[in-house]
């Protein structure tokens, strides 16, 4: 015999149905005067400094349909690129921005609104700058674990073409589906759950 | 905990998910996973710090009737209807270590199975005095609880027949994005629970355990409410301890 490792096992993930609404933006969904507010429903204030922006999507199901319950969270560096989390050992995040935020995709058209600033670039492991992205964290009824991507920004073709994750994509015209269309201040970015143009999910 | 708060807070990447363990993507016996689950593989990538950071939220946020669904969405005086439980546990990583200050939000039918929402339509009646959302967030030793009444079983439209055993859905956050989690928790003892196609796209039955929630008597409170614990384990982090130092680092 040896040692036991003694590990424990991760509680599995079980879908976040359809009601998710209920417990996570309440007021959302017309449960008011529990919470104040709902979380993450606003990033900024008057003094978040960088660059304003806006990112729109939609995630859409293998039929071409919008989801119209789903529930999307971001989170991203600010805009000098520092992280408002306690694992930040480079600097202090601005004050001002969480960078997180959390929406629902809309009931009539499937849309979901970030009001954000532009991320600033963060290293690698390996201390390699990765091109500017936010993380992107999407749950709905029909997802048994919770999908993880990122959004790049068309404007950083430099950057992204030297982003250590990207440059893992071994389909390189699946890239694309990591880097939002529009342009400043308005980014669209639509995830796609299946079919030709199915987003790249991370496993990270 | 001065030891806990003088410490340097951990850096590591996290342990893989296991994905034997959690549901695959795809299950066709749940049928809305069909058209939702993503059919390309994942790009599996250790952790970069934009994973392995993540938010924190204060206590702050946290409002006094928060963790109690019994009263917080009930007219003074009046509470919800129901067995009145108590659910405590513990968020603790895969390393066994506590996960202080971790936020926990969760939602549930009310004690006839029928969920405070504009898309449900079973035919169960409203509880005028229950909302059905609470949240709280672990202390210095990972520790949570909150009161609210059992939530009722559910017919939902899947096969003819299925029924969701009684459940409360968590979602967690812990001190890394890469450890965002929402899952669910079943009461010990409910013959349903084996029967439900969303409980059944987890392959593996041991899995399955780890979402009951046993009776707690010893911590039910005489002439109150039955206490069901529930602990919750989290991706754990590996050491810094073993990574090289790299310039830029
Ligand atoms: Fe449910």
């Amino acid at each position: 015999m040896v040692q036991q490792l003694g590990y424990l096992k991760e509680t599995p993930s079980q879908t976040a149905g359809p009601y998710v609404h209920i417990g996570l933006t309440p007021n959302f969904c017309g449960i008011g005067g529990v919470y104040e507010t709902d979380l993450g429903a606003r990033m900024v204030n008057e003094q978040t400094l960088g660059e304003r922006i806006t990112i729109t999507g939609r995630v859409i199901d293998g039929a071409g349909t919008p989801l119209k319950d789903a529930l999307v969270e971001i989170w991203q560096a600010d805009a000098v690129g520092l992280y408002n989390s306690p694992t930040e050992l480079r600097g202090s995040a601005d004050p001002n921005f969480t960078g997180w935020g959390r929406c629902p995709t809309a009931a009539d058209d499937g849309v979901f609104t970030f009001e954000t600033v532009k991320p600033g670039r963060v290293p690698f492991k390996d201390g390699r700058p990765m091109a500017p992205h936010i993380t992107f964290w999407i749950v709905a009824r029909g997802i048994n674990v919770g999908l993880h991507t990122r959004m790049y920004f068309p404007e950083e073709a430099e950057a992204n073409a030297a982003d250590p994750l990207l440059a893992r994509i071994e389909h390189r015209h699946r890239v694309a589906t990591l880097v939002a269309t529009g342009a400043a201040p308005n980014y669209v970015f639509d995830i796609h759950l299946q079919g030709e143009k199915e987003t790249v999910f991370l496993d990270i | 905990m001065p030891d806990r708060t003088n410490r340097k807070p951990e850096t590591g990447a996290f342990f893989p998910r296991d994905r034997q363990w959690h549901a695959p993507a795809l299950t066709p016996g749940y049928k809305t996973s069909v058209l939702r689950s993503p059919q390309k593989a994942l790009l599996s990538l250790d952790g970069t710090i934009s994973e392995i950071t993540g938010p924190v939220f204060g206590h702050s946020v946290i409002g006094e009737l928060d963790n109690d669904l019994i009263h917080n969405f009930a007219r003074p005086g009046e509470s919800a209807i129901g067995e009145r439980i108590i659910v405590h546990g513990r968020v603790l990583d895969e390393r066994g270590c506590a996960v202080p200050g971790a936020l926990l939000e969760f939602w549930q039918a009310n004690a006839g199975g029928r969920y405070r929402h504009k898309k449900e339509s079973y035919l169960a009646p409203l509880d005028p005095n229950f909302g059905g959302c609470g949240r709280t967030i672990t202390d210095d030793e990972g520790f949570y609880s909150f009161r609210t009444i059992k939530p009722g079983p559910y017919p939902w439209p899947n096969g003819v027949n299925d029924w969701r055993p009684a459940h409360i859905h968590f979602s967690v956050f812990g001190h890394g994005f890469a450890q965002r989690l929402i899952t669910q928790m079943y009461f010990e003892g409910d013959p349903m629970i084996w029967k439900c196609p969303i409980v059944n796209t987890i392959p593996d039955r041991q899995a399955i355990e780890q979402l009951i929630a046993p009776l707690d008597w010893a911590n039910t409170i005489p002439f109150d409410a039955r206490a069901y614990k529930f602990d919750i384990v989290l991706r754990g982090r590996r050491s810094t301890l073993f990574e090289n130092r790299l310039e830029g680092n």
